[in-house]
């Protein structure tokens, strides 16, 4: 079937099958692999994105029913080639190594800032608890978050 | 794919194709789909049905529409009507999964495990099924008939959850590895009715369904005992049976103490 979303503020098109993720509709029908694809069962996070401006693992969204929605992926963050606060605050912490993490958790870390402007610690724990780092530690990670909400 | 626009056409549509598999949020339906394990002949999409989204409170009744989210029961009116509920929403998963997981497929799964049954069955909640047929109510405790067994006929879905808030204090407590992300060890909701004279308390996954107990309050000192000769666990990845027995015991101590403090 064929369904039409809003992705990063454009009207797009796609042929998706019933049973297809929205993550797969975005990677490999919509040209978006920034959304990463690797429990496909919601438990890490990677393919955060915001649907009508909630935070959600389009892992686990059809995507025939994201059919006249709206779609945020870490693609449609940056304005041209300045990054987001978020993303910068990611680069300029270190909060990033292998990367694999990074879109689902600055997509997550926007959520939350965009919702709790100056969050403590344990209100950034909270809100980053469904999406899994193998590489950093998350003491980074937390040191991004704070850094971005310091800039706003 | 199948998106119904409002509660009628997707019962008529249900009605003609009862082989459909209903979607609302998706995160126990995905994980299903992604790994294969389930190739419905179609899917029915419950998002786009406006009346499953909303809650209402209508003469002392709470009406919660199956499609009403983990978040909206976290962080709007609800929680301070429903205590334990809005406690067992904030262990569910993460924000991602509470965004998009609905009390409608918490009950539609009926795992032993599902962190919403519980506190609605302390609550004494009835499940309200709508088919073309007509609309019927039942008690959330007949409707769960065994592990992921639901009484739902195959023309039906599961329109609202209905329940009178006792005001009684009550809780929520679930053991797990973490904080998040947690399918429960085991998990209880206890609530301490002093207008009835009665304690009740209901637990999951500690038997094929979520059990349910319930004494005089004068009964206190031996309740949390109670609640653990009613279990009936069983050893899995998750743990040992004696470890649940024992794990709910201390958690229904724990309870009581919040609850009658
Ligand atoms: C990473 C992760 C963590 C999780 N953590 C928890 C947790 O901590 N605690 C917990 O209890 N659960 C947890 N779950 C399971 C799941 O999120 C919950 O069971 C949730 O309530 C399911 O709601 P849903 O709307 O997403 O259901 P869906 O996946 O849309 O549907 C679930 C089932 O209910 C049926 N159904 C849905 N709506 C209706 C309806 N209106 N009428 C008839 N049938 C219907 C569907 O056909 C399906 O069989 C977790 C899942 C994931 C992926
Ligand atoms: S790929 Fe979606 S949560 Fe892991
Ligand atoms: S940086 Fe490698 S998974 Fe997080």
């Amino acid at each position: 079937m064929r369904i039409s979303l809003r992705v990063n503020g454009e009207e797009r098109e796609a042929d998706v099958w019933g049973g297809e993720s929205l993550l797969f509709a975005l990677r490999e029908g919509l040209g978006l692999p920034g959304s990463k694809n690797a429990c496909e069962q919601g438990e890490c996070g990677s393919c955060s994105v915001l649907l009508d401006g909630e935070l959600v693992c389009a892992c686990l969204v059809l995507a025939a029913q994201a059919d006249g929605h709206e779609v945020t992926t870490v693609e449609g963050m940056a304005d041209g080639e300045e990054l987001h606060p978020v993303q910068e605050a990611y680069v300029q912490a270190g909060a990033v190594q292998c990367g694999f993490c990074t879109p689902g958790l600055v997509v997550a870390t926007a959520d939350l800032l965009a919702r709790i402007p100056d969050p403590s610690d344990d209100e950034i724990r909270e809100a980053l608890s469904g999406n899994v780092c193998r590489c950093t530690g998350y003491a980074k990670i937390f040191d991004a978050v704070r850094l971005a909400a310091a800039v706003r | 794919m199948l998106t119904p626009r409002s509660l009628d056409e997707a019962l008529a549509l249900k009605a003609e194709h009862p082989g459909a598999l209903p979607v609302e949020g998706g995160t126990d339906v995905l994980v299903e789909l992604n790994f294969d394990r389930r190739r419905p002949d179609a899917i029915l999409n419950l998002n786009e049905v406006p009346e499953l989204k909303v809650w209402a409170r209508e003469e002392g009744i709470l009406r919660l529409g199956a499609g009403v989210t983990y978040t909206e029961i976290l962080h709007g009116p609800v929680a301070a009507l429903q205590p334990a509920l809005a406690e067992a929403s904030r262990t569910v998963g993460s924000p991602q999964i509470r965004n998009r997981g609905t009390l409608g497929g918490n009950l539609g799964t009926a795992s032993p495990a599902g962190d919403a049954l519980p506190p609605l069955l302390v609550e004494g909640a009835e499940v309200e099924l709508a088919s073309v047929r007509g609309v019927r109510t039942m008690p959330l405790r007949e409707f769960l008939v065994g592990p992921k067994r639901n009484a739902l006929e195959p023309d039906e879905l599961i329109s609202a959850v209905l329940v009178r808030p006792s005001g009684a204090p009550q809780t929520f407590m679930k053991v797990g590895p973490r904080n998040a992300m947690v399918i429960a060890v085991v998990s209880l909701a206890l609530s301490a009715d002093r207008e009835r004279g009665e304690l009740r308390a209901s637990f999951g996954s500690a038997g094929p369904v979520p059990g349910f107990v319930t004494a005089p309050i004068a009964e206190r000192e031996s309740f949390a005992e109670q609640v653990a000769e009613a279990a009936t666990p069983i050893d899995d990845v998750r743990g040992t049976a004696a470890y649940r027995r024992h794990a709910l015991r201390v958690l229904a101590g724990r309870a009581l103490e919040r609850c009658l403090a």
